[in-house]
């Protein structure tokens, strides 16, 4: 039993990283209809713009336990944000009329750029870099279930970033914006709601969720690479998919899905442990074909 | 038209002086292994130590050519191994190669090398198949192989008591031919495995794995993959609280496995191929002289056959000349030639066997088993 518990809990771990990465897909679609390949890599810079900014304040001998992670997360943000929203200003706002072809396959260069840039200019930027712990790593026992402290500080910390984004969309004047947008793009330019600002908000929203990620999961693994991006991208947008494109809480049960998925097949076929993510994907295809718009389809629930 | 002149004069007295100074033939050999990537340290020692080999043979007056190593990276990926082994195999000016440290590597090029006939020594990749898996000449092997490594390994672990295993391999050529001989060995003694997890060379999350290991209960983990994995297998461990004995192959012994995990690597047990440098007989001038050519990185337990696999090519050379296929002839040939690291002698598959070695991190340092502080009782292992 107790070991059922580990399960669960260490599988909401990775499920709140894939969720946030999956918001990130539902947000930009929702507002322009774009699918934004780079997402991915965005949540790599994200995690090597922490890492940079754990360098600089041991550099300057600061070494604060709590203050280091949030100014760690603070730049991993500014950055994905800003780059989030530099995407959206220089790339996909002027492409938004072309068909969604064009960005997607434009969005998977910057993407690849991206990745690239960090394996060629980040000092050798090739190998596995170790990530600071930034969390007190004390180990919790209750009743026979072992939890680390750092791994509950980090599953709290995804949930309230998770909530505090659907409350953003649901209850501030942007989030109401942001909505207004993505139900009619037009109609709500002409009832004066600035379309490109509220767009690219929406961009750097959407973006720094992923430097979130990035840094989660630098922490929770110790260790980043400039790849680390590629399949979290693929399984975040494949969450955002099934769970219903445009819908912030179909992203947030995809991502448990996905996760789900990849750790009740190690568990019931444990010899096939390889196979986890082949069974994982045909289970999200075949997701794809019983509920073809996502678990929470367009019809029932506004966008975003 | 003066000026024309005047430059062809230069450089015809340029290369005057040059051919002058350069005497002796320059003869061109390959280095190939990861030099990049999170298998770069072993790479970059391997490449290191051919270099030395080629900078003593420079320097030696005797030797009728001049030896330049051009090193080559294959990121531990196949796709790209077979790129540059293409390059080095289609340039005629490389006689000889000393190949490879990952498997999945070093099996993907042995058809490029044999189908440009290019003589390689493979000096880091242990899948027997690379060598016994075809008959192809040109494939040479100082180090060894995983028949040697698996063999040491089971013995010694059952011997220790370890007789519930669980092994977690990587699902390449590497990690899977590392379970079969594991499976093959182990069914001769009285231990046995009792769950196999194959996971992808690249795979970041293991929480689902670790956790029904822990629920097994086995005595010990076994790990068949190379050292990134193997890294973010050891430090998940202990993030799910998974409190059990863990071993690995040479693929882990690395010292970027140390220092990624730090305290955590403490008791890890290993095997490997290549012995401490200092207990092979030409070992101490090999660290000597490594020191003395001031590189930065370590040599790295696959250093000496490096080594030893550049210095079998380039005395091959010496013997025939820069001719691809007199040197495949003499390297086939290789009997008892007295390397730094020991005899060397190829089988009939061009396979040099070698006595593995037992290994455990103590105070993070790869110490000789019998030399650690786990003999003498003052340390103990976990789970016996």
């Amino acid at each position: 039993m107790a070991i059922f518990f580990e399960f669960v809990f260490n599988g909401a771990v990775l499920g709140i990283m894939y969720a946030l990465v999956a918001v990130g897909f539902t947000l930009f679609f929702g507002v322009l209809d774009v699918i934004k390949f780079s997402h991915g890599d965005v949540l790599t810079l994200g995690a090597f713009s922490g890492l940079i900014a754990f360098l600089a304040l041991q550099l300057v001998g600061l070494d604060l336990p709590f203050l280091g992670l949030i100014f760690v997360l603070l730049v991993a943000c500014l950055v994905t944000g800003a780059i989030g929203a530099g995407i959206g200003q220089l790339f996909v706002i002027p492409m938004r009329n072309s068909s969604a072809f064009n960005i997607l396959l434009m969005t998977l260069m910057i993407g690849t750029g991206i990745r690239e840039s960090i394996r060629l200019f980040y000092p050798n930027g090739a190998n596995p870099k170790a990530f600071p712990s930034l969390l007190p790593k004390t180990p919790i026992e209750l009743g026979g279930v072992f939890l680390r402290l750092d791994s509950l500080i980090l599953l709290a910390l995804g949930f309230a970033v998770v909530f505090l984004t659907h409350w953003l969309i649901r209850h501030t004047k942007l989030g109401l914006a942001i909505r207004a947008v993505a139900q009619d793009g037009d109609t709500a330019q002409a009832m004066g709601i600035p379309f490109r600002r509220t767009v690219l908000a929406t961009f750097a929203l959407g973006s720094l969720l992923a430097g979130i990620a990035g840094v989660m999961h630098g922490i929770y693994y110790s260790e980043i690479n400039f790849s680390v991006g590629l399949l979290l991208g693929i399984i975040g947008f494949s969450a955002a998919v099934v769970g219903g494109l445009g819908s912030i809480w179909g992203a947030i049960i995809g991502g448990f899905t996905f996760a789900a998925l990849q750790t009740l097949w190690v568990v019931v076929f444990p010899d096939a442990s390889g196979y986890r993510d082949v069974f994982a994907f045909a289970a999200i295809i075949i997701a794809m074909t019983i509920f073809p718009t996502g678990i929470i389809a367009e019809r029932y629930s506004e966008r975003v | 038209m003066l000026f024309k002149a005047a430059a062809v004069g230069v450089a015809l007295a340029v290369s005057a002086v040059t051919a002058h100074a350069q005497s002796k033939e320059t003869v061109k050999i390959g280095f190939v292994g990861p030099l990049s990537g999170g298998n770069s340290a072993a790479g970059v020692g391997g490449r290191n130590s051919a270099e030395l080999a080629v900078r003593l043979r420079n320097a030696d007056p005797k030797s009728k050519y001049k030896y330049e190593l051009v090193a080559l990276d294959d990121e531990c990926k196949p796709n790209v191994g077979i790129q540059v082994a293409t390059r080095a195999a289609t340039d005629k000016n490389i006689i000889a190669g000393v190949t490879h440290y990952c498997s999945a590597v070093a099996i993907a090029t042995v058809d490029v090398y044999h189908r440009f006939g290019m003589p390689a020594v493979v000096w880091g990749a242990i899948l027997p198949a690379i060598t016994y898996g075809n008959d192809y000449k040109e494939i040479h092997r100082v180090n060894g192989s995983m028949l040697d490594e698996t063999a040491v390994a089971t013995t010694f672990l059952t011997g220790t008591g370890y007789k519930k295993w669980v092994v977690v391999h990587d699902t390449t050529d590497y990690g899977n031919g590392l379970l079969k001989f594991f499976q093959e060995k182990i069914a001769k003694t009285d231990g046995q495995i009792v769950g196999t997890f194959g996971v992808s060379a690249d795979q970041q999350d293991f929480s689902a794995e670790l956790l029904k290991i822990k629920e097994a209960k086995p005595q010990i983990v076994v790990f068949a993959g190379l050292t990134p994995l193997g890294v973010r297998v050891r430090s998940q461990m202990e993030r799910l609280g998974v409190n059990i004995q863990f071993a690995g192959v040479s693929g882990i012994m690395s010292t970027s496995y140390l220092e990624a995990l730090g305290p955590n690597a403490e008791a890890t047990i290993a095997f490997h191929n290549g012995a401490p440098p200092e207990t092979m007989p030409g070992g101490k001038k090999f660290i000597e002289d490594y020191q003395k050519a001031g590189f930065k990185e370590p040599a790295e337990p696959y250093g000496p056959y490096a080594y030893v696999a550049a210095d079998l090519i380039m005395a091959a050379i010496e013997k025939v000349g820069p001719d691809r296929k007199k040197v495949r002839d003499v390297l086939n040939a290789t009997k008892n030639y007295q390397s730094i690291a020991g005899a060397i002698t190829f089988d009939d598959h061009r396979n040099n066997s070698v006595a593995s070695t037992k290994y455990v991190a103590q105070d993070g340092h790869w110490v000789r088993w019998e030399d650690s502080e786990y003999v003498s009782g003052k340390r103990k292992l976990k789970g016996l």
